[in-house]
C-alpha cells in the first residue's frame, strides 16, 4: 500500500484573494517581511501499489483534484509501513 | 418543449428554474435527478445554481461525476440548449463544455444583490429576444463568479462573439467583465445572473423571461423547420 499526498495551488498569474487577505493579517501581526501568500489544498489517500502508477495519480490530479485552468499540482508518494 | 431542471444534492434555484418555465413560460418541465442517466424525451436542459455537493473541493467539481453528465454532455452535442445559471455555469466549465474557469469574487465576499447586464451577442438561441447593447437588470448571487480564462481563450471568445453578457460596473473581478458566455456550436450557454429569478412582474422584474422565450422561440423555429 502507498499513501500519496497531492498539493494543488493556484497558477502564477490567478490571483488568490484569500491568499492576499491572509498576507495582509500576517503584516497586521508583526511580519511586514512575509509576501507571495497562496492559499492551496492538500489531498492525502492510500493507494494499492499495482494502481499506484504516475499515470493514474496524473489522472486523478487533472480531472478531479485540480482545475488546471487555474491550479496547479505536485504530488508524493510514500510507503505505508504496516505497523 | 419539454425541459430539464437537473437537480444535484445542494442545488438550491431548482425550484426558481422549474417556476421560471412552468409559469413564467409556460411549457412542459420536470426535474431530473442527478442520479438518472439518461435525458431523452427532453428538447431543453436547466442545469440551476445552488451549492451542489457542498462545493466541495471547488464548485462543481463532484457533480461534473454525478450519473446525469453523460447524458448532459450528449444532449449539448446532439445541439439542444443546455442552460447553466450559477452553480450550473460552474458545473458546465469543470465539465470541459464550455472554457475557463470561476474562481473566488476579487472581493472575497458572498455577493447577493441586482446589477446591470449588458448584452453584448443578441444572435443566440438565448439572447435573440434582446437587441444588441441593451441594458437589463438581474440577480447575482454567489461567492464565485470570477470569472477566469487565459488570454488566448478570451481572445478566441472575443472574436468569434462568444460573450453574450457583461456586467456593467464589474462585482465579482472576472475577466472582461464576463457575465455569461457561450459555447462553440452556440447551444450551451452560461451564465452568473439569475434570469429565473426575473421572469414575474409581481416580482418586481421580468427582464429574465426573454432568455427563456428567446429558447421557446428557437425550438419553435427548428420544430417548424423539421416539419416543414
Amino acid at each position: 500500500m502507498k499513501k500519496v499526498k497531492v498539493y494543488v495551488t493556484l497558477k502564477e498569474g490567478v490571483l488568490d484573494p484569500q491568499g492576499k487577505a491572509v498576507e495582509g493579517a500576517m503584516h497586521r501581526l508583526g511580519y511586514p517581511e512575509a509576501s507571495g501568500v497562496r492559499i492551496g489544498k492538500f489531498i492525502e489517500f492510500a493507494m494499492t501499489d499495482d494502481a499506484c502508477s504516475d499515470q493514474n495519480i496524473r489522472e486523478l490530479c487533472e480531472k478531479l483534484f485540480a482545475n488546471t485552468v487555474i491550479e496547479e499540482f505536485r504530488y508524493e508518494v510514500e510507503e505505508v509501513t504496516s505497523p | 418543449m419539454k425541459t430539464a431542471v437537473i437537480v444535484f444534492p445542494g442545488s438550491n434555484c431548482d425550484r426558481d428554474m422549474y417556476e421560471a418555465i412552468q409559469c413564467g413560460l409556460g411549457v412542459e418541465v420536470e426535474y431530473v435527478w442527478h442520479a438518472e442517466t439518461s435525458l431523452a424525451g427532453f428538447d431543453a436542459i436547466m442545469i440551476p445554481g445552488g451549492f451542489s455537493y457542498g462545493d466541495y473541493l471547488r464548485t462543481g467539481a463532484i457533480a461534473r461525476f454525478s450519473n446525469i453528465m453523460p447524458a448532459i454532455v450528449q444532449a449539448a452535442n446532439e445541439g439542444k440548449p443546455v442552460l447553466g445559471v450559477c452553480n450550473g455555469f460552474q458545473i458546465l466549465l469543470e465539465a470541459g463544455l464550455l472554457p475557463g474557469a470561476l474562481i473566488r469574487n476579487k472581493n472575497l465576499k458572498f455577493m447577493c444583490r441586482t446589477v446591470g447586464l449588458e448584452v453584448v451577442n443578441p444572435h443566440t438561441m438565448f439572447s435573440s429576444l434582446y437587441e444588441k447593447g441593451e441594458v437589463i437588470r438581474l440577480p447575482i448571487a454567489h461567492g464565485e463568479g470570477n470569472y477566469y480564462c487565459d488570454e488566448a481563450t478570451l481572445a478566441k471568445l472575443k472574436a468569434e462573439n462568444r460573450i453574450v453578457f457583461k456586467y456593467q460596473n464589474n462585482p465579482n473581478g472576472s475577466v472582461a467583465d464576463i457575465a455569461g458566455i457561450i459555447n462553440e456550436k452556440g447551444n450551451v450557454l452560461g451564465m452568473m445572473p439569475h434570469p429565473e429569478r426575473a421572469v414575474d412582474a409581481l416580482l418586481g422584474n421580468v427582464s429574465g423571461l426573454r432568455l427563456f422565450q428567446s429558447i421557446l422561440k428557437h425550438w419553435r423555429d427548428s420544430v417548424a423547420t423539421v416539419t416543414a
